[in-house]
């Protein structure tokens, strides 16, 4: 952002903007790490006082938008001495230095640089006194005020001349060349939206309407929800509070641009001299230039999409540890093929170094894989033991899948489920499943022969011979037995439930606001974690359970573990509701899709935001890691699957076929096929080795790090199997590559 | 102090109200996109009321949509406002306080499962199976099944007519359906019984007489087994003294019945009935009561069946019926017998062809209305007007408009007659003269005065064969044209032409009735001076309208017990019966037909 905010005056010297890139890459990673900034105030500030010659003419601009100001409110006296104090050129150059720094504090997207960025806004324009001493800013750094943030929309320009402007671009982009006519039209949307809220800041009520409806039919369809909601604010009090809005405002659009295209804007902006957007651009909008060739329209489509625009790459430049944690040693008994036993989630990845002997595994470890005790995990307990030991029997009776041998499906439907069915889990052994209903309870059945039963009383548990062999089976109270548990504590839908990977614990998390752990040995609630204050929309317990991950409608995914009641973990950058949220196979991380449309990998070692990624176009409801960890796949409303490369921060794939919202997603336990089930009443299975594999041959190393996906979902679209109008809302692979698949009867 | 009385509410300007609507607008347009968010974590499609309540609770303000409610509030508009509102039901407390009929049998939420796709590949089991998965029965129905068909197949005829009264009416056997179904295929089992099969028929009835019943894919099960008892040669006509004819008689009405009511379940149903009842009429091997049976069916569906197919076809049966006729040996008594039987059912449906087509060339001058589409507009025309009992439900499928006989023409391909052409009404006069000489003429040649005319009719039933009273003018087809007046009159009653209420009346009482009809019937004709052809037929169209639309009413919101009211008077169609089955019949066994159709109810 750097290359932007020096203005056009640094256009003659082509060599300043070489010298960027580096400095744009330290604000961003100071951004992304949350931390306010504070390097950038220098280089803009050399910027600044190298041009002087241009720099007062915006200064002149400035100071002529203070006195108007002023006159409006009557301050006759600020008036005078602003005039005369402003012949002097001592004082303009410092008000110079404070809008270069105001220009380039306002770089970072966070909120609290906004802030910043907004108050020294605010005092040009809007404070008389600080407008006098404009170098002693606003004490109150980084409080987001929402009149501080929406003040910078407060610059006056000619309302008439807007459209023009708009259409001046538009003419010029529309004929510059076809390979820079796709990047530049990225600004069209972001501007669009600036500009008409100005307009509405302002008060131009009518004006704003006829850009409104005059332009709005240009932007791409993928924004039209966002759209609509802007087509309701006419007037400024109804920004306030409006929570879209803030969304814009503080947080910049991010565009990808390659540099020669974003030369070309900048220069014609500065033959027009076209303040007014080229402010915009300034404020409101961050440039990612790279070097290279321009993209395509249909590898830009690819990106686009999401609220706040592409993620920048620097976001995504952050080493993540996307190996498996090795399994810890365990004594098999004599007769199991112990090379076959794969570790917990069945990856194919360490099947190599295990096929020699258990004993050298411990050797040889996974450069992408983070070391074992980067975030503590839980001890294995004997009964942890047993039934890893049992995973790895299954394991050796698993079907190999692939194109040639596709799974079996096994549909379980929820019948009479008139309390509306809103979210189902099984466990990984697949012995029980649980179902979340809107009338606030939750359900687990057993779907072996195998009955649920209560622990006894504490009377009765005292009773009983502690030392007898069988004391596990005796502590259970027959009584209890039945196929079904009913577990009622919430007070609202239940959104999101997760079993332990134990079968000890269910989680379940719901519109009320809390996330609760209930016990399957009693089938009683033990914990209600209050944290969220609004819906929670999805809950799930990491792979090595203890840890769980929760998101909802306040916009932050907390990090728990089962015995706090506080979060250890706050992840904050999502500009919406998070809408699902999944941990990585080695529990380090952990991923949220939200309703902004972008999808973001957090590390749970530090909280920090490690990826980024956009191209959906709508909210994500679904998200599954692939077994080896390298992959994820993301679902969305506007049923699109889409891939993405962890290591590289990449998408590498589009799985078209789905005609309604994507709510599951899963790999096969050796990764080879991924089943995706939506409200179309479909299960789709994918190619998913194709997928990776035909990508690997591509040189996706490239700094640009743009890859053309080709349209191939035909060709990875392995089968689509249709249910009996039952919505597909949970799948889940046996051990031994069953698909199971769940939903409610919809008659 | 007047003044200040005047002002007690705080007056808002234009702008305010204005200012205060358009911020609302934002508002709410957040709380849309709120709710929206709610509905989509619920995994629905449906954005119901408490979608919009959760996001405006969430927004902080109040909920005001009031309770969410299942039903889907209906909107209403006042034109000159340009208002539009919800209508609010009032719901009487008492009613719901006192309502005996209190759905209970609420299935517990369950999950079951299907592997349903091995290998990837097709489906384990087929895919119709759906209800059988859904519905386990719940202690309290399985009761009420085994009560039902125990009463129905047994032995006291007094709670055979309660189950059957109770089939008729009770809102909440809908998961039972496919029992009763599979109970009354067993038809096939027990041939050899009368009167079981009589019962099973009557299960039939109320079944498709429940308003709350969705017969859907199961009105070709139920059909199949009523055409069972029409055509098959059951193992109870073997013994002559058996009164299969009028079971015969019975299913074909009841087949026609379900047919109006329910026909449009099943795409192409009535053309599939068509087709095997002239397989089975055009099959020589077929013994003659099948033939009967195949002859009762067509024209219990209608005058237009009568015309496709029994009429075509009669040129090539009736050598084979003169042949069984004219053998005077003792070994061919009773084949004989079955041969007037037979003889006279056609009789009777020619007579009515004749009659509605001779009706229906005249009407389409009076009814163009409906009339907006082209093809053999008389036939058509004629159809719609004066059979009302022929035509479907209105609403049903998007031929309905065309009626059935354009169905049929436009209907499935290789059909033998599909590029059937409407013979004219001389011709087919004159064909049919042939075959039944006098016999026929006497339902025409009336004449102006009225008086023969019911007389003849009977004189007619009871003796086919017989002499010819006044032929002359039975020639002389420009009578018919002239004396058209009287056509409605004859139809006034159709006889012929079994209107579903007839099946809607209660019980047996049809059948009751019927054995009055002899006497009646000649009063009635005289008594019902209104019977315009016009007038009745918008009864009955009237009362079909009704009741379809009262089928598929979802039980939670009605309460109405009694099922379609018997408003059309049972005489008109009380004697349709005992008019066919009595054809040639001895006079002695009259009365064993007239009581076995006394169900004892």
């Amino acid at each position: 952002m750097a290359a932007i905010q020096g203005g056009m005056a640094e256009a003659v010297e082509i060599k300043d903007i070489k010298t960027e890139p580096p400095v744009d890459a330290v604000v961003n990673n100071n951004a992304n790490d949350g931390s306010v900034l504070s390097a950038s105030p220098g280089p803009g500030g050399s910027v600044g006082s190298t041009k002087p010659a241009t720099g007062a003419l915006e200064e002149k601009q400035t100071l002529l938008a203070i006195l108007q100001f002023l006159k409006k409110n009557q301050l006759s006296e600020s008036v005078d001495i602003l005039r005369r104090e402003a012949g002097l050129p001592q004082d303009l150059f410092d008000l110079k230095g404070a809008d270069a720094s105001s220009g380039s504090g306002g770089t970072p997207g966070t909120v609290e640089g906004g802030g910043l960025d907004a108050n020294s806004l605010l005092s040009r324009v809007t404070s008389s006194s600080a407008a006098q001493a404009p170098v002693k800013a606003p004490p109150a750094e980084d409080q987001p005020d929402v009149s501080v943030v929406l003040s910078a929309y407060s610059q006056q320009g000619d309302p008439a001349l807007y459209e023009v402007y708009y259409s001046g671009l538009k003419k010029f982009i529309e004929t510059v060349l076809d390979c820079h006519r796709a990047e530049l039209s990225q600004v069209f949307y972001p501007l669009f939206v600036h500009m008409y809220l100005e307009l509405v800041y302002n008060n131009h009520e009518n004006v704003a309407k006829a850009f409104f409806e005059k332009f709005s039919g240009d932007q791409e369809c993928y924004y039209r929800e966002d759209l609509q909601v802007l087509s309701g604010l006419t007037k400024k009090e109804h920004m306030r509070g409006n929570e879209t809005l803030l969304d814009f405002r503080t947080s910049k659009f991010v565009l990808r641009i390659s540099r020669d295209s974003y030369q070309l804007l900048k220069r014609h902006l500065q033959e027009r001299q076209n303040n007014q957007i080229w402010n915009i651009i300034q404020e409101h909008l961050y440039i990612d230039i790279f070097d290279g060739m321009p993209r395509s329209k249909s590898q830009i489509d690819a990106m686009s999409g999401s609220l706040a625009g592409e993620g920048k790459r620097e976001a995504n430049k952050a080493k993540v540890y996307y190996g498996l944690l090795k399994e810890p040693e365990i004594e098999l008994p004599l007769d199991d093929e112990d090379e076959e036993a794969e570790n917990e989630e069945g990856k194919p990845k360490k099947k190599k170094p295990k096929k020699d002997s258990t004993g050298s595994k411990s050797k040889k470890q996974d450069p992408n894989a983070p070391s074992q005790t980067r975030i503590p995990l839980p001890e294995l307990k004997d009964s942890d033991k047993l039934d890893k030991i049992m995973y790895m029997k299954e394991a050796t009776k698993r079907i190999r899948l692939g194109r040639d041998n596709l799974p079996s499906i096994c549909f379980y439907s929820f019948l009479n489920a008139y309390q509306g069915l809103t979210a189902v889990d099984f466990t990984d052994d697949s012995s029980l499943i649980a179902g979340g209903f809107a009338d606030s309870s939750v359900r687990v059945w057993s779907v072996t022969p195998k009955k649920l039963r209560k622990v006894k009383s504490a009377a009765d548990l005292n009773l009983i011979d502690k030392e007898s062999d069988d004391v596990l089976e005796r502590i259970m109270d027959e009584k209890t037995a039945s196929e079904s548990k009913l577990l009622y504590g919430h007070s609202g839908p239940v959104y999101g439930i997760s079993f332990s990977p134990d079968r000890n614990y269910l989680l379940s998390s719901s519109e009320d606001g809390t996330v609760r752990l209930w016990s399957l040995q009693t089938f009683t609630c033990l914990v209600g974690y209050k944290g969220h204050n609004y819906p929670v929309w999805d809950t799930q317990f990491s792979p090595h359970g203890y840890y769980f991950v929760s998101g909802g409608h306040d916009r932050v995914a907390r990090l728990w573990v089962t015995d706090h009641h506080q979060p250890l973990r706050m992840f904050a950058g999502h500009l919406a509701d998070i809408t699902c949220t999944r941990f990585h196979p080695n529990s380090n991380y952990v991923a949220t899709g939200s309703s902004d449309r972008t999808i973001r990998l957090w590390d749970v070692l530090n909280g920090n935001c490690v990826r980024i990624f956009t191209g959906h176009k709508g909210p994500i409801h679904a998200l599954s890691f692939s077994p080896n960890g390298k992959f994820l796949a993301s679902g969305a409303t506007d049923g699109r699957v889409l891939l993405w490369d962890i290591g590289h921060g990449l998408m590498i794939g589009e799985l078209k076929g789905h005609t309604d919202t994507i709510y599951s997603l899963k790999f096969s336990r050796d990764g080879e096929i991924l089943a995706s089930g939506s409200m179309d009443n479909t299960v789709r299975l994918w190619d998913a080795m194709k997928a990776f594999d035909d990508l690997e041959t591509d040189d996706f190393t490239a700094t640009t790090g743009h890859i053309h996906l080709q349209d191939n979902s035909q060709e990875l679209l392995l089968g689509c199997y249709t249910t009996k109008s039952s919505p597909v809302l949970h799948l889940h692979f046996t051990r031994r590559n069953l698909l199971l698949a769940a939903g409610g009867y919809n008659p | 102090m007047a003044e200040r009385e005047e002002r007690r509410f705080a007056e808002v300007s234009r702008e305010s109200i204005k200012l205060m609507a358009e911020s609302a607008g934002v508002e709410l347009s957040d709380d849309v996109a709120g709710s929206s968010h709610f509905m989509r974590h619920a995994k629905r499609r449906k954005l119901t009321v408490e979608d919009f309540n959760r996001a405006l609770r969430w927004s902080n303000v109040e909920a005001i949509c009031g309770y969410g409610s299942q039903d889907a509030l209906p909107f209403r508009s006042v034109k000159e406002g340009e208002l539009f509102f919800t209508e609010e039901r009032e719901v009487n407390l008492v009613e719901l306080a006192l309502a005996t009929n209190i759905p209970k049998g609420c299935a517990e939420t369950m999950v079951r499962v299907s592997v349903s796709y091995l290998d990837g590949k097709g489906n384990v089991e087929p895919q119709g199976t759906v209800p059988s998965a859904v519905q386990s029965l719940s202690e309290d129905l399985l009761k009420y099944y085994q009560q039902i068909t125990r009463a129905i197949l047994g032995d006291d005829p007094h709670l055979m007519k309660v189950a059957l009264l109770d089939l008729q009416s009770n809102s909440k056997i809908a998961a039972l359906l496919p029992y009763f179904v599979y109970v009354i295929s067993g038809v096939k089992s027990v041939s050899h019984d009368l009167e079981q099969l009589n019962r099973l028929l009557h299960m039939v009835k109320s079944l498709v007489q429940n308003p709350y019943l969705y017969l859907g894919s199961y009105v070709r099960s139920l059909v199949s087994s009523v055409m069972y008892c029409i055509l098959e040669p059951l193992a109870a006509s073997i013994n002559p003294l058996n009164d299969h004819w009028t079971l015969r008689d019975y299913a074909a009405l009841l087949l026609s019945h379900i047919l109006w009511t329910h026909g449009d379940l099943v795409s192409g149903l009535y053309h599939q009935i068509l087709l095997s009842l002239q397989k089975v009429l055009s099959d020589p091997v077929r013994p003659l009561c099948s033939h009967y049976g195949a002859v009762v069916g067509l024209h219990a569906l209608g005058w237009k069946a009568v015309e496709r197919v029994l009429f075509p076809h009669l040129p090539a049966y009736w050598a084979n019926l003169q042949a069984v006729l004219d053998d005077y040996s003792v070994s061919n008594a009773q084949v004989k017998a079955d041969g007037h039987k037979v003889y006279g059912a056609i009789l009777v449906a020619v007579e009515r062809l004749l009659k509605m087509k001779a009706l229906s060339l005249s009407q389409p001058a009076a009814d163009a209305g409906p009339g907006a589409h082209s093809g053999s507009a008389a036939g058509v025309l004629g159809y719609r007007v004066s059979s009302p009992g022929l035509s479907p439900p209105p609403e049903p499928l998007s031929e309905a408009a065309l009626g059935i006989a354009s169905h049929l023409q436009t209907g499935g391909a290789g059909c033998p007659w599909e590029d059937w052409t409407p013979v004219p009404l001389p011709a087919m006069y004159c064909e049919l003269y042939s075959f039944f000489g006098d016999s026929l003429a006497m339902r025409f040649s009336t004449g102006p005065g009225f008086g023969g005319d019911p007389a003849q009719p009977g004189d007619a039933r009871k003796d086919p064969p017989g002499p010819a009273s006044n032929h002359d003018t039975a020639r002389k087809m420009p009578q018919l044209t002239a004396n058209l007046n009287i056509s409605p009159r004859q139809d006034g009653s159709p006889r012929t032409d079994p209107p579903p209420p007839s099946l809607a009346a209660t019980g047996c009482g049809s059948q009751r009735q019927a054995g009055l009809s002899r006497d009646v019937f000649p009063k009635a004709r005289f008594t019902s001076p209104q019977a315009g052809p016009l007038v009745f037929s918008f009864l009955i169209g009237g009362r079909q309208m009704g009741r379809s639309c009262r089928g598929r009413r979802p039980f939670q919101t009605t309460f109405a017990l009694t099922p379609a009211p018997a408003a059309v008077p049972p005489r008109a169609y009380a004697h349709k019966l005992p008019v066919i089955g009595r054809v040639g019949k001895p006079v002695r066994r009259w009365a064993p037909s007239h009581y076995s159709l006394h169900l004892p109810l």
